[in-house]
């Protein structure tokens, strides 16, 4: 029996495609903090000596594709993903699944994802929908983003699934296979093991720039900035840190509300007051975060540049950081997630 | 963020979607509120933009200058950058970087300039004819 696919917005793309799959597979306690913190989305890293846009390269979140494949696979969910190298191909694929009732995860560039609005469209190559339908020559399309679902013709989804760059798509199309039935343990299990990945990534990766750490670096370049850079080339780099931190996808406070959201939610399965204390640490991060991206475009208003102002912006990073820290390391302490 | 704070400034959002931010309820729990956009990264996006447009325009004054070829200014104005314009050629940068000095772009055959002409979406004629 074919289910009808139901659209759901979520602040992630990943997270969205993951929730609304899974719950089409039946999993219908899915939601996106849960997909989200299974997936130990949480993360912070600049990569060194290397600019995307012109700016510096940073992330608040996981690499690409590992929030589904983790969340997929804590719940022992099988996964089928493909890439391919000949656009004809790759078309011929995604018809017999969606002919097939299969709604099917894919990933595009948005460089040329014509409903995105102009000012949005980057040649940035990690964004995730989900086809799940054809209707007269469009693509019926759920994008996690969107508040409706859209549609797409085969030239148009073509194109951006084979947008080209770094990360590029190569046709990538997922999707998940139910295998068994997922029990409250399980949900548990993966939730305890989402939030120990999640602590060895924040705390125990070495190299300095990822993790807590990670978010010191930055502090210490931007101390910087102002002079290597001169005022307003530092001010689009700020602005490239506030776009990552706080655009669309990211649920406010680089994904920091997000990971609230999710060990608020923990709680539910896992009772232990733990939970929702270090819940409200993440909501203050994700505070902080917003209050240092006021301070950040103070410099790119022209109205707070002094060094003293770049200062205070890494000063408030290292507090960030210190939070984090401290809350990851309780989440590390917690006994019930042993 | 508490539900009262989320911003909803009109912004590039506007007529394509509203974005969901995960927020606290008088309750002191979490939920979802839906936002047309912050003041804050609305100027950090329009900074963003600006600073292509001048390199657009500054692309523009070196091609007329004969200082680089077309290629350099639709590289601008397509905001791609090396690694972006490799992949969607087939090109290496470093040929991609001969292929900017307008005495080579001169002398490049159909073929070559075609693979540059369905990058950046416009006809073999247009790049060739391109003046700044």
């Amino acid at each position: 029996m074919e289910k009808a696919f139901e659209h759901l917005q979520a602040a992630h793309c990943e997270n969205g495609v993951t929730t609304a799959l899974l719950r089409h597979q039946g999993l219908d306690f899915m939601t996106e903090p849960l997909a989200f913190g299974m997936g130990s989305g949480l993360f912070y890293i600049q990569i060194p000596f290397l600019t995307v846009n012109n700016g510096p390269a940073i992330s608040f979140r996981t690499m690409p594709g590992a929030i589904f494949s983790r969340t997929c696979k804590s719940l022992e969910v099988r996964i089928l993903r493909k890439r391919f190298s000949a656009e004809s191909t790759a078309e011929r694929y995604l018809d017999q699944l969606i002919a097939k009732g299969i709604p099917v995860g894919c990933q595009v560039g948005v460089f040329h994802l014509p409903y995105f609005p102009v000012e949005y469209r980057f040649h940035f190559n990690a964004h995730n929908l989900i086809v799940f339908g054809k209707e007269a020559d469009r693509y019926q399309v759920s994008d996690p983003v969107m508040e409706i679902t859209t549609t797409l013709t085969r030239d148009e989804l073509t194109k951006v699934r084979f947008a080209k760059g770094p990360l590029s798509p190569r046709g990538q199309a997922y999707f998940p296979v139910n295998t068994v039935p997922v029990t409250e343990d399980m949900i548990r299990m993966g939730i305890k093991r989402g939030i120990r990945r999640n602590v060895r990534d924040m705390l125990r990766i070495p190299g300095g720039f990822a993790g807590v750490q990670g978010i010191r670096y930055t502090a210490n370049r931007i101390r910087k900035w102002r002079e290597k850079l001169g005022v307003r080339k530092a001010g689009l780099f700020l602005g490239q840190i506030v776009r990552m931190q706080e655009e669309i996808g990211t649920g406010g406070g680089g994904f920091r509300f997000l990971y609230g959201a999710f060990l608020e939610e923990a709680f539910g399965y896992i009772p232990d007051e733990g939970l929702l204390r270090l819940s409200e640490e993440f909501t203050k991060a994700g505070d902080m975060w917003r209050a240092n991206a006021v301070k950040m475009a103070g410099v790119y208003r022209g109205r707070a540049t002094e060094q003293a102002d770049f200062d205070e912006i890494a000063d408030r990073m290292e507090a960030i950081r210190e939070v984090e820290k401290q809350a990851f390391r309780k989440l590390s302490e917690l006994k019930s997630l042993n | 963020m508490k539900k009262e704070e989320v911003p909803q400034d009109e912004s590039a959002l506007a007529n394509f979607t509203r974005e969901v931010c995960y927020v606290k309820n008088a309750a002191g729990r979490y939920e979802t509120v839906l936002s047309k956009g912050w003041e804050v990264k609305k100027l950090a996006l329009e900074n963003a933009w600006d600073e292509v447009h001048e390199r657009i325009e500054e692309a523009r004054e070196a091609v007329r200058n004969g200082e680089k070829s077309a290629i350099y200014y639709f590289m601008a104005l397509k905001i791609m950058d090396m690694p972006v314009m490799s992949d969607y050629t087939g090109f290496w940068p470093f040929v991609i970087r001969l292929h900017l000095r307008p005495a080579v772009f001169r002398r490049l055959g159909t073929k070559t300039l075609s693979r540059y002409a369905r990058a950046f979406e416009i006809s073999v004629e247009e790049l060739k004819n391109f003046k700044g």
